[in-house]
C-alpha cells in the first residue's frame, strides 16, 4: 500500500486537533517525550485533561492564538498503512490552505460538531473536497458525548449533509458518516459501546480498509519529461534518457508513443529505474525512458500513447482558487505551471465567481480576491497538452505564478 | 514491472522527482552533506535520480569542527567512491574571522554558529538551491516547511508567507540573491529512513551502531566523554556504556542512547519500538518550546 494522505479541515472548536491527537495517542504514535510535553503544558494551563491539540499546532502564533494557520503534516503508521495527515484550518480566510492540503490528499475527513450541525464551514470544506474530486470522504460527527450519543442528532446531520451533496458536481464521491467523540475516543481508533445503534466502522478502521481503487482514478498515461539524462561517458556514449514521473496509467516497453508538442512518433525502447530495466512503469513511478528513434525531446515535452492524445490548445477555461492578496483581473499576465511545463498566460475573462455560500454563481465579476473560487478563461503564448481535471487530476491541474513576485498566486482545475 | 506499491517505494519516487526538479529548475544547486544518515540517504536518492549520469551538483559540508571523527572519515570515503565533488567550509574560520562568537559554559554548542558559515558559503559559490535532509516529522515547526522553501537575501525563513505547494508542482522561481532550500525527504519519518537504509543496503558511519563508549550522564541524557568537545564538570563521573547515536550532529549537542543494536535490522527494530522521539536527544531543541522555529527564522537549516 502506498502512503495514504488525508486532508482534514475545521477549526479547533470542532475538535479537529483533538481528533488527530486522539488518533496519534490510540495508535501509540506519540513518543514519551512528546506526551510529557503535552502533559506539562496541559497542566500549566490548568486543564484537567490532556490537550492533544498541542501535538499538532506547530507555530508560535498558532499556540498563542490556539488556531491552525497553515498546512501542518502529521505522520503515523499502523501495521497496514503509513498515513500523512495534511491538517488545515477551516476558516474562509484559509480556503487557499484547504485547497493546498486537499490537492495532495487521496482521502479527507470533514469534521462536524454534533451540537452545531452542518454550518458554513462544513459547506466550504465539502465544496473544496468535491471540486478537487477527492474520492473518499469521511464525515466525522464529533462531540457525540455532548449530545447524549443521540442517534436522532446523527440522523439529522446526515440528512442535512445529504442536502449539500445533491448540489455538487462530482456525484460519485464516496461519503461515509461516522459518529465520534475525539475527547473520549469513541469510534476514532476503536469502536465504542456508547452508540450501539451505529453499525459501521470506526474512523481508523474505515481508512485501513481503503484500497488503491477506492482512492485513485485510473486514466490514461501521461509522461511529462522532467529532465534529459545524457551521461556522455564511454559506457553510455549515445544514451539519451528521459526522466520523469508516470501519471494516470502504465507505460510499457514497445508502446507506440507520440512526443508533444513536436508530434514525433516513436516506440518505448527501455524503461529504467536506476540501473535496472523494467517491462512496465506503473503510475507515479519516477523512471527514465529511452526511445527507439533519436529524436529531440526536452523538459516540458510530454510523451503519450499514440491512440490517447490530450487536448493541445493555446486557450483553456478552469476553476481557479485565487491565493494572493493582489487581485486577479482580466488582462493580468501570469506564468502557468502545468506539471513541469511553464508558459506565459493572460487572463482573457472571468466567467463567473462561486458565491461565498456556494449556492450559485455571481456574474459580471471585475476581479478575484484572495480565497475566491471562479471560472476563468486563459490565453497562452504557446499550447499546453492537458486533460480535463475530472478525467485526469494531474494533467488537468496547474498553478499560477506571478512573474513579478515569483509567488504561487493561484491553483487551477481545467474544465 | 516497476511498481509503486510499498510506501517506501512511493516516498523514493517522490524524492527522485524532487531531485530532478532541482537539477532542472536551478542553475547552481548544492547538496548539503553532514555525514548523517539523512544526507547519506539524499546522496543515494540523487545517484538513482540521475543514473547513468553523475550527480549534476556538488556536495557541501559545513564542518563545525566538532564532528565525530568517524563521520568525517566516512564522508571522505563516500565522495571518493562515488567520484563526487566535495566542498568543505569550517565554522572555525567564521570564528577566527570574528563573524561569530563561540558560546561558553556547560551547554556551549557550535550548532547555532553553523548558520553564518552556511550563508557565507552559499553566497561565495552563488548557489541558488541547497538540498537538505530535513524531515517534517522531526519537529513541529518543520512540519510546516515546504519542499521548496524560499529564503531571502539574509537566508531567512518567513513562515507566515510561504508559497502554497499544490499537487506535485514545485515553483522554483526566485529573484537574484534569493535561494531555495529543498527537502526531498520531507515526508519521510525516521523509521522510513532506517527502513530505506536497510532495504538499499546503504553504508553508514559506525557511530549509528551500538558500541562501547566512555560517557557521562547529565540532565538524564548520555554524553560522550571521549573528546574534549563536550564540557564536563569534574564531578560528572565517566562510565563505560553500550551506546549508539540516533543523530550525528555537532558532538556538543548530540547525546547518545543506550542500545544493543549492532546491525541495521536491530536498529530498525529499536526505532520501531522506541518511545523517545529522535530530537529528544538533541539538547538544542530543549532550550525552549519554539527553539527550532526561532533558529529557522534566522536562516538555520
Amino acid at each position: 500500500m502506498e502512503v495514504l494522505k488525508i486532508a482534514t479541515a475545521g477549526s479547533v472548536d470542532d475538535g479537529k486537533s483533538t481528533l488527530i491527537g486522539r488518533i496519534l495517542y490510540d495508535t501509540k504514535s506519540l513518543t514519551t517525550d512528546k506526551l510529557e510535553a503535552i502533559e506539562k503544558t496541559s497542566k500549566q494551563r490548568g486543564y484537567d485533561y490532556l490537550d492533544f491539540s498541542l501535538a499538532t499546532d506547530g507555530l508560535v502564533a498558532e499556540r498563542e492564538q490556539g488556531i491552525t494557520i497553515d498546512v501542518a503534516h502529521i505522520y503515523f503508521s499502523t501495521k497496514k498503512k503509513s498515513y500523512i495527515i495534511a491538517d488545515t484550518p477551516g476558516h474562509v480566510e484559509y480556503t487557499r490552505n484547504m485547497v493546498t492540503g486537499a490537492s495532495t490528499s487521496q482521502a479527507s475527513i470533514i469534521l462536524i460538531d454534533a451540537r452545531k450541525g452542518v454550518i458554513e464551514q462544513t459547506n466550504r470544506h465539502f465544496f473544496i473536497n468535491n471540486l478537487l474530486r477527492i474520492k473518499d470522504v469521511v464525515v466525522a460527527i464529533n462531540k457525540m458525548d455532548l449530545v447524549d450519543y443521540s442517534e436522532d442528532v446523527y440522523n439529522k446531520i446526515k440528512a442535512d449533509f445529504s442536502e449539500l451533496m445533491s448540489k455538487r458536481d462530482y456525484q460519485d464521491q464516496k461519503i461515509t458518516f461516522i459518529p465520534v467523540s475525539a475527547l473520549k475516543g469513541d469510534n476514532v481508533v476503536n469502536k465504542t459501546e456508547a452508540m450501539p445503534w451505529y453499525k459501521g466502522e470506526a474512523l481508523l478502521e474505515h481508512l485501513e480498509t481503503l484500497d488503491k481503487a477506492d482512492i485513485f482514478n485510473v486514466g490514461t498515461p501521461r509522461f511529462p519529461v522532467q529532465y534529459v539524462i545524457r551521461p556522455k561517458t564511454e559506457d553510455f556514449h549515445d544514451y539519451r534518457g528521459y526522466a520523469g514521473k508516470v501519471y494516470g496509467g502504465d507505460l510499457s516497453v514497445g508502446d507506440d508513443i507520440i512526443v508533444l508538442p513536436s508530434k514525433t512518433r516513436s516506440k518505448i525502447k527501455d524503461i529504467y529505474f536506476y540501473d535496472e530495466k523494467y517491462e512496465t512503469a506503473s503510475r507515479r513511478s519516477s523512471v527514465t525512458i529511452t526511445l527507439e528513434n533519436d529524436i529531440n525531446v526536452s523538459r516540458g515535452d510530454m510523451i503519450v500513447k499514440e491512440n490517447d492524445l490530450p487536448t493541445i490548445d493555446k486557450q483553456f477555461t478552469a476553476n481557479v482558487c485565487w491565493m494572493d492578496t493582489d487581485q486577479l483581473t482580466p488582462g493580468g499576465k501570469y506564468i502557468v505551471q502545468h506539471g513541469v511545463n511553464k508558459v506565459l498566460a493572460k487572463v482573457d475573462r472571468i466567467n463567473h465567481k462561486i458565491n461565498p455560500d456556494y449556492s450559485g454563481f455571481e456574474k459580471d465579476v471585475t476581479g478575484l480576491s484572495i480565497n475566491d473560487i471562479a471560472s476563468v478563461t486563459f490565453k497562452l503564448n504557446k499550447p499546453i497538452f492537458y486533460d480535463q481535471f475530472k478525467n485526469h487530476r494531474t494533467n488537468g491541474s496547474f498553478i499560477l505564478i506571478d512573474p513579478q513576485s515569483n509567488s504561487t498566486v493561484g491553483a487551477g482545475f481545467i474544465q | 514491472m516497476k511498481k509503486d506499491t510499498s510506501h517506501i517505494n512511493s516516498l523514493e519516487n517522490e524524492a527522485i522527482y524532487i531531485m530532478r526538479e532541482v537539477a532542472a529548475q536551478f542553475e547552481k544547486p548544492v547538496l548539503l552533506f553532514s555525514g548523517g544518515k539523512d544526507s547519506i540517504t539524499l546522496v543515494r536518492l540523487a545517484v538513482k535520480a540521475f543514473y547513468p549520469a553523475k550527480i549534476p551538483f556538488p556536495l557541501m559540508h559545513i564542518d563545525t569542527g566538532h564532528n565525530f571523527p568517524e563521520t568525517i572519515e566516512f564522508r571522505d570515503r563516500l565522495c571518493k567512491e562515488l567520484g563526487l565533488e566535495l566542498i568543505v567550509r569550517n565554522v572555525q574560520d567564521s570564528i577566527d574571522e570574528g563573524k561569530v562568537k563561540e558560546e561558553s559554559g556547560r551547554y556551549a554548542s557550535r550548532n547555532m554558529l553553523q548558520t553564518t558559515t552556511l550563508l557565507d558559503a552559499l553566497e561565495e559559490f552563488k548557489f541558488d538551491a541547497a538540498i537538505g535532509g530535513a524531515r517534517r516529522d522531526e519537529e513541529k515547526a518543520r512540519a510546516k516547511e515546504r519542499i521548496f522553501s524560499v529564503r531571502d537575501d539574509f537566508g531567512q525563513w518567513d513562515e507566515k508567507n510561504q508559497r502554497p505547494e499544490l499537487f506535485d508542482m514545485l515553483n522554483g522561481e526566485i529573484d537574484h540573491g534569493q535561494n531555495v532550500r529543498v527537502f526531498p525527504i520531507s515526508n519521510w519519518t525516521e523509521l522510513d529512513v532506517w527502513s530505506y537504509i536497510e532495504k538499499e543496503n546503504i553504508e553508514i558511519p559506525s557511530i549509528y551502531f551500538a558500541h562501547k563508549r566512555n560517557v557521562f550522564l547529565r540532565d538524564g541524557m548520555i554524553w560522550s566523554a571521549e573528546d574534549d568537545v563536550v564540557y564536563r564538570d569534574e564531578n560528572e563521573e565517566v562510565v563505560e556504556k553500550m551506546v549508539r547515536f540516533r543523530t550525528v550532529g555537532d558532538m556538543s549537542c548530540t547525546a547518545a542512547v543506550l542500545s544493543d543494536a549492532v546491525s541495521i535490522s536491530k536498529v530498525v527494530e529499536e526505532i520501531r519500538d522506541s518511545t523517545i522521539s529522535e530530537r529528544g536527544a538533541r539538547i538544542d531543541d530543549k532550550r525552549s518550546e519554539a527553539a527550532m522555529e526561532k533558529r529557522k527564522q534566522q536562516g538555520y537549516f
